[in-house]
């Protein structure tokens, strides 16, 4: 009686597995096929940072080069925080800001510490370069680049 | 028109027949392997939520023609130290019988290379001789893996072999005839998977073992012995083991559609494609125990023969053979 009942719990579970697999079979796929469809990223994504752009005056960020990020990051990666005073303005203007991506671990402390708020975190998900001075970047480079591609 | 009736009278029209009928199964066996090699990738990556190939050609489907070129391009690699007569004949030796085995299927009514009397025991007798094959691979290879890899496919084939005949058997009782076209007529009526469940079932579970596919793949367990009995093998001698796998499963689902479901009979369609539609659900069926079942312990492969499918067979045959007396 044994064996009988061995026999049909086995077949049962046979039949249970076979529907998961089908199930499967049946349900759509997915694999999202990567360089030609991409997700969408989630706007919490932390990739680099990155300067933003001030609200009256677009073309300039908000970055006031006090240099807060730079003393608060535990890893020493904010390297150079470079500004200049302009005629007729009230605050500095920054003219570099050199960010050492490979050590960067995007613990988002430069981001809380900015007292205009000027940084953020972007949502480039895949850099990639040959050397290791591809990700030492000129955040201020970066933000006219990006304006003028706007 | 008339060159060629005097060809056929010059030769004969078994020679003809023969001709016709070799080259018909060649093409048969060459697309059966085609289409399978794909299916079998496409229904791997639809049942794990994957896509599949879809790179080569339209849903991938050029996919085996791109590497059947890739192992026909590649070099022939002989190991040292293998036993050469053997290592070059067991590819070849494996090919033969798969294609003999052709030789009595009913397709449909009037497309059958040749209806032998005995045809069921022209097919048994041929594919029992790829365990041989098998054996001689991995005897013949000089490698660990192929021979334990053998060693279990001569086990397993001689355990798997008794069920499946006498599954058969309890079929030809029913339709008085060891010729598959017999059986076939004889299913007009009612398919025999309804007065036969219990042989249905024991002969797809036989055929799955005899054709060395998972959950019954110990000869070739890539995850223990490497490829098992084809582990020394590349390039075309390979691929005709491969060719030699998707030929037997294919006679195996064949051989079920024609004893169980009916062959090539059906309505409004014809009989062809209902033969190849029967067929090939149960070659899909097999695929899908692939992707489902986790591979049986050595213990448990051959208790499950010897301990419950040999009895239980032989019971199906008593009470079938007691309700026909009757």
């Amino acid at each position: 009686m044994k064996v009988v009942r061995d026999i049909v719990k086995g077949a049962v579970s046979l039949l249970v597995g076979m529907g998961v697999t089908i199930k499967a079979f049946v349900s759509p796929t997915v694999t999202v096929q990567y360089p030609r469809q991409t997700l969408s990223i989630s706007p919490k994504f932390r990739g680099h940072t990155k300067l933003v752009a001030d609200e009256k005056n677009p073309d300039k960020t908000r970055c006031i080069v006090c240099g807060m990020c730079e003393r608060n990051c535990p890893s020493h990666s904010i390297k150079k925080v470079e500004g200049e005073k302009k005629e007729g303005e009230k605050t500095k203007t920054v003219t570099e800001y050199i960010l050492n991506f490979t050590t960067c671990s995007q613990c988002g402390i430069c981001v809380e510490t900015c007292p205009v708020d000027a940084l953020a975190f972007s949502s480039d998900y895949n850099p990639a370069g040959y050397r290791r001075e591809d990700f030492y970047y000129d955040l201020v480079k970066e933000f006219e680049k990006r304006r003028k591609s706007e | 028109m008339e060159r060629l009736t005097d060809i056929i009278a010059l030769v004969g029209e078994e020679t003809v027949r023969a001709i016709a009928g070799l080259i018909g199964v060649l093409i048969v066996v060459v697309v059966n392997a085609i289409l399978l090699t794909w299916a079998e990738r496409k229904v791997a990556g639809h049942m794990q939520r994957r896509i599949g190939p879809k790179e080569v050609g339209p849903y991938g489907l050029i996919q085996p023609f791109a590497d059947t070129f890739k192992l026909l391009a590649k070099e022939l690699l002989v190991p040292k130290d293998v036993a050469k007569p053997l290592y070059h004949l067991a590819p070849i030796l494996i090919f033969i019988p798969v294609l003999v085995s052709f030789i009595v299927i009913p397709f449909d009514a009037q497309l059958q290379v040749k209806d032998i009397n005995m045809g069921i025991l022209v097919i048994l007798a041929f594919s029992s001789l790829s365990v041989f094959s098998i054996l001689i691979a991995g005897w013949g290879s000089h490698n660990k893996y192929s021979l334990i890899g053998a060693v279990r496919s001569v086990a397993q084939n001689i355990a798997y072999e008794i069920p499946l005949l006498l599954s058969l058997l309890a079929v030809i009782f029913m339709a008085n005839s060891f010729s598959l076209k017999d059986i076939v007529e004889a299913q007009k009526g009612l398919w025999f998977v309804f007065y036969q469940p219990i042989a249905f079932l024991i002969f797809f579970v036989a055929g799955v073992a005899e054709t060395n596919r998972t959950p019954f793949d110990l000869p070739e367990a890539e995850s223990e012995l490497v490829a098992g009995f084809h582990t020394e093998y590349s390039s075309m001698q390979f691929a005709l083991f491969f060719l030699a796998e998707y030929t037997n499963i294919f006679i195996v689902s064949a051989i079920a559609t024609t004893f169980f479901l009916g062959g090539y009979s059906g309505p409004v369609l014809p009989g062809i494609i209902w033969f190849f539609v029967k067929t090939y659900g149960l070659v899909f069926v097999i695929l899908w125990f692939r992707w489902t079942f986790p591979r049986v312990r050595f213990d448990q492969l051959l208790n499950f023969s010897w301990k419950i499918l040999i009895p239980l067979s032989f019971i199906n045959l008593l009470v079938t053979g007691g309700i026909l007396k009757i």
